[in-house]
């Protein structure tokens, strides 16, 4: 970097490439270069706030003062009216980023790198804290380490919300000579970005977070799954982990103290289902993504057999704000049993659609109208999904339910992995059970009965609701078999189908009434074949 | 194709793939060496891959076959998905599939007749802040309607390469 060059910071994270960072990124160095104007442009994850993307920042006086969102074309005017000064004069003038509303409102304890750090810098990661709960862990025993963890109250934050203390002392206390550390990082679930986010944006945060879990269970080796959809967390990482490689992070000899962890990264392979920790165990063994029956849990016998620690990567990327402040910080956030901040994320028919990290107990509401300005579409918001594709459909009358774990298993809701999806009164209901349907049949890995036939015959039960010919028997059906699904499947995925499905049928029966065309029939064949069906090219014309 | 043509393909998947044999579970990574470099997964996949992993090539098949992202065929010049999840659904998803199936003239799985397009679903992106979601190669493109659509396809079926 040259003396004097401003720094501008922009996003590399992939929502903001989709609305256009790169070109603005390059459009910038360009256009300065043109002008003879001295800049470094720092790409870095987003912060979140999406509808400000592509969102320039530009230092000045140790602030950050934003624009956004700046288009390529926009540049040459941003520029006269004085963008490298900061200038309030500037089109798309925001102040310093950290004042603006959006932000205020929230507390980012594990997220508060995103945006702000260069997710390729061991140095810049450094500046804004990190690796001082490595240090700081290097220095404790495993167990004051796991007691932290539990003092926390953190639970896991995929999706299970199991208290992670117990998992990390299970492991602990597992005689055993080799033991592992997984990172799930197939997050499939629509409208939950956090973890792509967060390892696009901040990876060392994650990797700290494996090391010290390593540290504290015994655990030498650790694998991330990635999903294949995530190219740019892949190279983000891939990056993150070499540059901890030279600074002596990771490997054989950590920080000089004698200690060895390593982290290999796996590519999945577009099956949802190996977001479910045995699944995701069997395909990192090189086999089909089936789930195991439990017990053993993975943390007796995972991954080859042996102890394994299976986390989620916000879970994991939590440890390291817990162990450098303390799990009694930590714990000092929330309600209840649900204990710290969880990184929401607003998605779908949604206004200011972003990350929004808040400790547990506000309401749906307002996160849906406060943070997230009510509908994009502008008509009224009718059905919210809240921890994907397995959670339920709530009705404007259950939108005052605190975000915590408790309340909303209470409605029958989940909140899973904090991703909110909102639709506005445009939305059929009976489509959208439909489809909870048909993608637990496309996805189910096959190895209990009551998911993989019930899925297939759930659809068909929901394509007769709407011939209407018998309504009564056949909604008593689906009832009886969301309750074979519920009780009988082995894992969340035929499990929690019923979720979506029964929530619309009751909160929405108006949408099940509705006279129809032959059902499904704006759906393509592939909607009920369990699996991809895949054409020889000789057909594929 | 020869015998001999066959057994230079051979070879050469088993050279990908070689260097996965000693890695742990390293059967997926040794079906993404193969894909990465081919852009499918060609038949003699299953019997190298049996032979050195010391599997049969019923396990072999049943486990490229489980993972929707493997394919048998060779896919056109450009491969594209668009997210059929929820989030995506919420903003006009499902017309935007429609639309993609209607011009393109082919459904799910299937490669335009000019071999420029395959057409794939995906079930989510990550890009859920700004659905509707389409992915192009690694390129991830979002606020998807139809006039963008057919804009990206259009590039798509007009150059060899991805638009950026």
């Amino acid at each position: 970097m040259s003396a004097g060059a401003t720094r501008v910071y922009v996003p590399a994270d992939t929502s903001a490439v989709a609305l256009g960072a790169d070109r603005t990124a390059r459009r910038l160095e360009a256009l300065c270069d043109e002008r003879g104007l001295a800049v470094t442009v720092v790409r870095t994850g987003s912060r979140g706030a999406f509808w400000l993307e592509p969102l320039l920042e530009v230092e000045r006086d140790g602030q950050r003062i934003g624009y956004g969102p700046v288009q390529p074309e926009d540049l040459p005017g941003l520029l006269d009216a004085g963008l490298l000064s900061a200038s309030e004069q500037a089109p798309g003038h925001l102040g310093p980023v950290e004042d603006l509303p959006f932000f205020r409102c929230q507390q980012r304890l594990t997220c508060a790198r995103l945006g702000v750090v260069d997710p390729a810098s061991v140095d810049s990661y450094r500046e804004h804290g990190g690796l001082r709960a490595l240090e700081r862990a290097l220095e404790m025993t495993p167990q004051a380490l796991v007691d932290e963890v539990k003092t926390s109250g953190l639970r896991g934050r995929g999706g299970a919300a199991f208290p992670a203390g117990i998992k990390w002392q299970t492991v602990l206390d597992a005689p055993a000579a080799d033991k592992t550390i997984v990172c799930n990082a197939d997050e499939g679930d629509s409208g939950t970005y956090s973890d792509r986010m967060l390892m696009e944006g901040d990876p060392m945060a994650l990797l700290e977070g494996m090391l010290i879990a390593g540290l504290a269970t015994g655990a030498r080796q650790g694998y991330i799954y990635l999903r294949e959809e995530y190219p740019r967390a892949r190279a983000s990482l891939e990056r993150a982990m070499t540059a901890l490689w030279a600074a002596g992070c990771l490997g054989s000899n950590i920080l000089g103290s004698g200690q060895c962890f390593d982290v290999a990264l796996r590519i999945g392979a577009g099956a949802y289902i190996c977001g479910e920790e045995t699944a995701l165990l069997e395909s990192l063994e090189g086999r089909r993504g089936t789930v195991r029956p439990k017990p053993p849990v993975p943390a007796i016998a995972g991954l080859f057999g042996q102890p394994t620690l299976v986390h989620n990567v916000i879970s994991l990327a939590s440890v390291p704000a817990i162990i450098s402040a303390g799990g009694e910080h930590y714990r000092g956030y929330g309600v209840e049993r649900s204990r710290g901040t969880l990184p929401f994320q607003l998605a779908g028919n949604i206004e200011r659609a972003g990350l929004v990290e808040l400790p547990f107990g506000l309401t749906l509401r307002e996160l849906l109208y406060e943070i997230g300005g009510g509908s994009r579409s502008g008509r009224p918001l009718r059905a919210v999904q809240v921890g994907g594709p397995l959670g339920a459909y709530l009705p404007e009358s259950q939108w005052d339910t605190p975000l915590d774990y408790e309340a909303f298993a209470a409605i029958g809701a989940m909140l899973g992995h904090g991703g909110v999806v909102a639709f506005d009164d445009s939305v059929d209901m009976w489509e959208q059970a439909r489809f909870a349907m048909a993608f637990c049949a496309a996805e189910s890995c096959g190895k209990c009965t009551p998911c993989r036939i019930g899925s297939t015959r759930g659809v068909e039960i929901i394509d007769r609701l709407a011939a209407g010919a018998d309504a009564e028997g056949d909604r008593h059906l689906l009832e009886d078999l969301c309750e074979t699904m519920r009780d009988g499947s082995l894992c969340a995925l035929g499990g929690m189908t019923p979720a979506p499905v029964l929530s619309a049928l009751r909160h929405f029966p108006g949408d099940f009434q509705r006279p129809r065309g032959r059902p499904g029939q704006s759906e393509s064949r592939h909607d009920t074949a369990p699996g991809p069906q895949i054409i020889p090219s000789t057909e594929a014309g | 194709m020869s015998e001999k043509e066959g057994d230079k393909d051979m070879q050469g998947l088993a050279q990908l793939t070689a260097p996965f044999r000693t890695v742990a579970g390293g059967l997926l990574p040794a079906l993404h060496a193969v894909q990465d470099a081919l852009g499918y997964l060609p038949e003699a996949t299953t019997g190298v891959l049996a032979e050195q992993f010391n599997l049969s090539r019923a396990e072999v098949h049943g486990v490229m076959t489980f993972y929707h992202h493997f394919r048998r065929s060779p896919p056109g010049r450009h491969r594209v998905q668009l997210c059929r999840a929820e989030s995506c659904q919420a903003v006009g998803g499902r017309a935007l599939e429609a639309h993609a199936k209607r011009v393109l003239d082919i459904d799910y799985h299937q490669t335009t007749a000019d071999g420029a397009v395959s057409l794939e679903p995906v079930y989510c992106l990550g890009n859920c802040a700004c659905s509707p979601s389409v992915r192009v190669g690694d390129e991830v493109y979002g606020m998807m309607n139809v006039a963008r659509l057919d804009a990206l396809l259009a590039e798509l079926r007009g150059g060899a390469e991805a638009v950026p």
